[in-house]
């Protein structure tokens, strides 16, 4: 069943239709019992023999049910508290599921957390092989692997250092390539991108694009809707513990943004109530290259912040704004429709705004995340919307810098006295 | 892809190789550990029951003056110090073994027994390591090996079963309950004092001698004494008053670790709720 499946859209669809299930969740709950009072001690459980324990519930996951295809890069999304975390540690064996039926069919290597179990004081081949180990190798196996784990995580010469030596980038690289190399036919990665650097996470996307090529199961827990337009081949949005839609990606994206910015609201929730006081909201966020949403870019290549902006009320003139962060929080690029002094005219309740921000991107390679903005014009401008990091990129370069910009530029040597020996 | 679909939810032993396989490794990683942090890392293994028994020899040899009316005194005092150190040691780290190792019950899946195993095992491996330097001892005061030695393992195992039975239930109440080390420790106290370790059996009055030799790590030291350091002194069949008493301490010791394993497994699918 390891027959690669092709990667040509239409071909690869047919192909996962018609692949065995590889994960099977059948009406899977999770509550969890939050007591208000918790004895932590025997002391005053003998104390309070009788004392009701009253507990509040809640539904991590609720009667959740989906059939995940041999073979497929299926997205799960939703907001913080949504149940996916909780998922996909029920689908580890971490948790057991109070009712329904999780069947799964392969080895699973579950990434909720790279590099558990490593032990500070070892060298990097015990920790490579407690790891291996603990993943499902057996003893011999994990011996015969490590090479390729050591190459992978490109840390040959550190083989017998102790991992408190580590930089934490490294010990990542290290956890990543063991979980990357044991061999699980089933892979469930929980939002791991978010630490090490550019060069890292691109080598992380490298790695999924090839265990995605070997036909490999894989199921991605993540904020980044980007990710999940560029890998999954489906997705699941989760709130509150509920599906609230599997499908295509990009609807499964949109769909997200709006729960998001809290205008859909499962049935039977409370209806925010900040929201209705809007007169826009930026429905969607995204970064784009070539027309294509793109997780990564290489430094240079034209890199498009594409964000959507729907207006409930009308507004004359509003300032689209946005701004670019870097991984060390530095703001890098600003720009406004004000400061071009441009009049971007009057809108109607109803409307949908795109904006595009085009650039090409001479910067330092690092994770840089878009802040885009709508407010009214003039001076006192007040806020519209404003969301914080909504999108991220990746961007990888070959050649190292310093700073945080990186243009085009020559360096020239010139002798001006003395002469050639 | 070969097999039939399984449930994912962690295992208390699940497969049998892996489950060995794991535990196995985390013992040995445990042992690294301990004697590769320290150059003298089995130096100073040794300096903890070979200092407590200089201390407790002069005080027993000198000022209460037990040596003339014991045979191989200072053998015993150390045997006894060393498997009661085992027991000791094992149960302790058991019933933190699961807390401290939190990280990984939290978000790996793994056969969850293989924590207290590792732990029993790791106590086995610094057992063999200090048995090692007791018996040059022994035989340096004259203490020479005899077919009873082969005894030896036949007891250790025992203590094994009892301590790593008695370890599995406390490592899961531990987890809900945090006072269960203090009361832990107490009992350890307790237990110490109330086994032949420091005395020996037939020190006991004679009237109590039966059901004091009942409890098992009794039961246990005083067979050592007759197999290993001197065959003169009554075994515990005698001690115990007939073969067919032998199955209380018995009992006792595969109740403990029936209780321990069932404990366990009843707990273990919700451990990494609880933590």
């Amino acid at each position: 069943m390891e027959a690669a499946v092709s990667t040509a859209p239409g071909e690869r669809q047919r192909a996962l239709a018609a692949a065995e299930p590889a994960v099977l969740i059948d009406g899977v709950s999770k509550t969890f019992r939050i007591p208000h009072q918790q004895y932590r001690t025997l002391k005053e459980r003998a104390l309070h023999p009788f004392r009701t324990r009253t507990y509040d519930v809640l539904r991590a996951v609720d009667e959740v049910t989906l059939t995940v295809p041999q073979g497929e890069f299926f997205g799960i999304v939703g907001r913080n508290g949504s149940g996916k975390s909780t998922l996909l540690k029920c689908l580890a064996g971490i948790y057991q599921p109070d009712n329904g039926r999780i069947e799964v069919d392969g080895r699973v290597s579950p990434f909720i957390e790279l590099g558990v179990g490593f032990n500070p004081e070892l060298a990097a081949r015990d920790n490579v092989l407690i790891n291996a180990v603990m993943l499902g190798l057996s003893r011999a196996e994990a011996a015969r692997r490590f090479d390729d784990i050591i190459a992978f995580a490109e840390l040959e010469e550190f083989v017998d250092l102790a991992l408190k030596n580590y930089s934490s980038g490294m010990a990542v690289r290290l956890g990543f390539a063991v979980a990357t190399q044991v061999d699980a036919d089933i892979l469930l990665v929980d939002e791991v991108l978010a630490v090490g650097d550019a060069s890292f996470q691109q080598k992380c996307y490298e790695a999924f694009q090839r265990l995605k090529d070997a036909g490999k199961t894989i199921l991605l827990v993540t904020h980044d809707m980007g990710l999940v337009e560029h890998f999954c081949d489906r997705a699941m949005l989760l709130e509150r513990g509920e599906v609230l839609h599997i499908g295509d990606p990009g609807a499964v994206g949109r769909l997200y943004n709006e729960v998001n910015f809290g205008r859909l609201v499962p049935e039977g929730a409370p209806d925010r109530l900040d929201q209705t006081a809007r007169a826009a909201e930026i429905v969607a966020c995204r970064f784009e290259s070539g027309g294509a949403p793109a997780p990564d870019i290489a430094q240079g290549e034209p890199l498009e912040v594409i964000w959507e902006v729907r207006f409930f009320d009308e507004v004359l003139d509003p300032v689209f704004a946005l701004s670019l962060r870097n991984d060390a929080g530095h703001t890098i690029f600003t720009t406004s429709t004000a400061w071009r002094e441009q009049h971007t005219g009057r809108f109607q309740a109803g409307e949908l705004v795109r904006v595009r921000a085009t650039f090409d991107a001479w910067l330092a390679p690092s994770r840089y995340r878009a802040t885009p903005s709508v407010a009214r014009a003039g001076s006192g401008a007040s806020m519209l919307d404003l969301r914080e990091d909504l999108a991220s990129v990746v961007l990888h370069a070959t050649r190292v810098t310093g700073g945080v910009i990186d243009p085009p530029h020559t360096l020239d040597v010139e002798r001006v006295e003395g002469e050639a020996p | 892809m070969s097999g039939g679909a399984v449930s994912p939810v962690a295992p208390v032993v699940g497969d049998l190789h892996r489950f060995l396989a794991l535990s196995w490794t985390l013992a040995v990683t445990e042992w690294k550990l301990r004697f590769y942090g320290s150059v003298l890392g089995y130096v100073w293994q040794l300096v903890r029951p070979f200092a407590f028994f200089g201390v407790i020899y002069v005080v027993f040899t000198q000022v209460i003056d037990l040596g003339d009316q014991i045979k191989n005194y200072g053998v015993y005092i150390l045997f006894g110090l060393v498997l009661f150190t085992f027991f000791s040691e094992v149960t302790t780290s058991c019933l933190h073994s699961l807390v401290a190792r939190e990280n990984l019950l939290r978000k790996m899946s793994f056969p969850r027994l293989a924590i207290p195993f590792s732990v029993t095992l790791t106590g086995l491996f610094n057992l063999g390591g200090t048995l090692a330097a007791v018996f040059v001892f022994a035989i340096a005061s004259g203490v020479y090996p005899t077919t009873g030695w082969l005894e030896l393992p036949l007891l250790i195992l025992l203590l094994a079963l009892l301590s790593s039975g008695v370890g599995m239930l406390l490592s899961v109440l531990y987890v809900r309950f945090r006072d269960v080390e203090p009361i832990w420790d107490v009992i350890t106290q307790a237990l110490f004092y109330a086994s032949p370790v420091l005395y020996v059996t037939t020190l006991v009055p004679e009237c109590c001698q039966r059901p004091y030799v009942a409890q098992p790590i009794a039961a246990i030291l005083t067979e050592m004494r007759h197999a290993v350091v001197d065959s003169g002194a009554p075994d515990i069949v005698e001690s115990i008053g007939g073969a067919g008493r032998l199955l209380i301490p018995l009992a006792v010791i595969l109740a403990a670790f029936v209780l321990g394993l069932w404990m366990f497994n009843r707990e273990a699918p919700r451990i990494a709720e609880h933590l």
